[in-house]
């Protein structure tokens, strides 16, 4: 196999306690800690494990974002990707636009195999590899655990509801990521500075040539309705007595 | 005329509580028909369960071969295809509609709404975003077909004494062959299922070891409850995936939530803010789920747990 490409989105990280502005126009973003999506990150890992195996010979890490994400892309470098592309979008894309950005990376790239999260953290969407894959026409291994190569085929275990479930999909196709597919590597100093020297490409959507798709409007955001702080007991008899005043025991 | 669609889950043998959820979202949009569109092998039984919920208009029966396994690549095409007379097609957002939906936007040239908790319009939904720490209202264009998933947390199953009729449609389209099904990896249990359970209790990484966390099997079988983890449990090999709850595992909404070493990341809260009562038992006073507990108490859970189990019997 050739060449995997990752998708990597710059996200807030995810110890930060997100709010939302009082004006319910978004969520608080200034001087907010921004990182690479968790699940991308797996992503990542997966595609250099696959390459570090023998498997493949190429890995490129895509994003769509501002031009702010190239810390984050500077980062997959420093993890061990061979070449960064940032296609540059001040406006955040939908996960349709987004699956259409990846095909056409995939027919320049001539990718045999895309990674990318489950989903982004941020919009909680967990749409763009399937949208990708049905694109392109091609399997979809949605939320993998483990995936083993062989053949020009790719045996997937997913985590699903009831379990794992094994699937068995032709290459090219596309994977996405579940928690516990891997652990990814901690980045070491001397790869920050080796990272500075590797390519980074940007491109946009006019570039590509892809037309954005809308449709779902973002009207307005709103902090979650809080559940109150109850009532602290001393010890089990005040919890059973409490259990039992609620009637639920 | 506008008109829904819902896909079904189902295990071959029964219909997933999802279904029902669904349907009852359904329910919430207005002047619309509901149909169910189950997809088997040989659908007759689910057929039967499927025409009892409440307020659907009627069963599509889609018998296939290829039908027999839950794989996104081969319903896809054939969702795509009988969404043509309809305005809205709404799958559960569980795994297997979270597989699934998206492809079949996709299919349709759209964008996807996930995770609907809340249908203001029949083009206006309030979803969670940022693990539960906001939520967004959409608006999606009404000219366009409306894809969407619902967050089964949200809604109660609808009630199972309709009689709607069955039809059986074969749609024509061209299935691919490049996703095939191995197998289900499952394990045997007789506990009620996490999702629909009245009751759950969960356990954190504080359980240390699998062998610990029989401790809280043993409280929940005495009680007759579902079992929950923290992601760090499940990590930590204490128990399988499918226990997971929170923001990338299960969202649940039990009556009564117990949370048993789990410090209460919104990552772990995102999953149970729906359950009637939570209770929360961890040696740290200062822990977060504390904050959203509605009974807690401060102890260390290998003193706690056979306490509490030997007074609830009583
Ligand atoms: C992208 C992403 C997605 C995630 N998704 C999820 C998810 O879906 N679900 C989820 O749960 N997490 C998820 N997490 C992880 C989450 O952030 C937390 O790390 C995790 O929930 C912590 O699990 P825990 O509470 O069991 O462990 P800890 O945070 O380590 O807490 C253990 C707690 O046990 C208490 N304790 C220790 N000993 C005892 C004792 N003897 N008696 C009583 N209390 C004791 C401690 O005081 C502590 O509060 C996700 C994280 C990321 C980055
Ligand atoms: N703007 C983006 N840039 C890079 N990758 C993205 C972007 N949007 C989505 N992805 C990829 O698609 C996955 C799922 O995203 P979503 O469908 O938005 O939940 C992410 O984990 C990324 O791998």
């Amino acid at each position: 196999m050739q060449k995997i490409l990752v998708g990597i989105k710059r996200v807030i990280d995810y110890n930060v306690r997100v709010r939302v502005k009082p004006d319910g126009s978004g969520v608080v973003t200034d001087g907010v800690k921004m990182s690479i999506n968790p699940f991308d990150e797996i992503a990542l890992e997966e595609a250099l494990r696959i390459k570090e195996r023998g498997e493949a010979s190429e890995v490129v890490v895509a994003s769509i974002g501002v031009s702010a994400t190239q810390q984050q892309l500077r980062t997959a470098l420093a993890m061990g990707a061979d070449r960064a592309i940032l296609v540059k979008e001040e406006d955040a894309v939908s996960p349709l636009t987004a699956a259409h950005v990846f095909l056409k990376l995939i027919e320049k790239e001539k990718a045999d195999l895309v990674i990318l999260g489950k989903q982004a953290i941020d919009d909680d969407n967990n749409q763009t590899g399937q949208m990708l894959a049905a694109l392109w026409a091609r399997p979809q291994a949605t939320f993998a655990s483990n995936v083993a190569l062989a053949d020009g085929k790719a045996t997937v275990t997913r985590e699903v509801d009831g379990g794992l479930e094994v699937i068995e999909v032709d290459l090219p196709a596309v994977i996405t990521t579940d928690l516990r597919l891997n652990e990814p590597r901690y980045v070491k100093l001397p790869d920050i500075m080796k990272a500075k020297r590797k390519p980074l490409e940007e491109t946009s959507t006019e570039e590509l040539g892809v037309a954005r798709t809308g449709g779902v409007e973002a009207i307005k955001y709103e902090p979650p309705e809080a559940r109150s702080r109850g009532v602290m007991v001393e010890d089990v008899d005040g919890l059973v007595q409490a259990l039992k005043d609620r009637g639920l025991f | 005329m506008s008109k829904i669609l819902v896909i079904a889950e189902h295990d071959s043998k029964t219909l997933n509580a999802s279904t029902a959820k669904c349907v009852s979202c359904a329910g919430t949009f207005s002047g619309l028909e509901i149909d169910v569109a189950v997809f088997s092998t040989n659908g007759e039984s689910l057929c039967t369960e499927a025409a009892k919920l409440q307020g659907i208009r009627k069963v599509l029966r889609v018998d296939a071969p290829v039908n027999g396994d839950p794989l996104a690549a081969v319903l896809a095409p054939q969702v795509a295809e009988l969404a043509g007379e309809y305005t809205h097609v709404l799958g559960p957002s569980t795994t297997f509609g979270k597989d699934l939906m998206p492809r079949v936007a996709a299919l349709l040239g759209v964008n996807q709404v996930s995770d609907i908790m809340e249908v203001l319009g029949n083009h206006e939904f309030r979803r969670p975003i940022y693990a539960g720490n906001a939520v967004l209202t959409v608006k999606a264009d009404d000219n366009r077909k409306l894809v969407a998933t619902v967050r089964t947390a949200s809604y109660k199953a609808c009630d199972t004494t309709g009689e709607a009729s069955t039809e059986s449609v074969s749609p024509q389209c061209e299935i691919p062959t490049h996703t095939r099904y191995v197998e289900l990896k499952a394990q045997a249990s007789d506990r009620p299922d996490l999702q629909t359970a009245s009751r759950v209790v969960s356990g954190g990484r504080a359980l240390g070891s699998a062998e610990s966390f029989e401790l809280i099997y043993d409280f929940a079988d005495s009680i007759g409850a579902g079992v929950g983890a923290s992601r760090a449990a499940v990590d930590a090999g204490y128990v399988p995936n499918d226990m997971q709850v929170g923001q990338t595992g299960k969202i649940i909404a039990p009556d009564i939530y117990f949370a048993f070493g789990i410090s209460g990341a919104i990552q772990h809260l995102t999953g149970i803010k729906d359950a009637g009562t939570i209770v929360a038992v961890n040696k740290d006073a200062e822990a977060p789920i504390f904050e959203v507990a509605d009974i807690g108490i401060v102890g260390d859970l290998f003193e706690v747990i056979p306490a509490l189990k030997a007074k609830l019997a009583t």
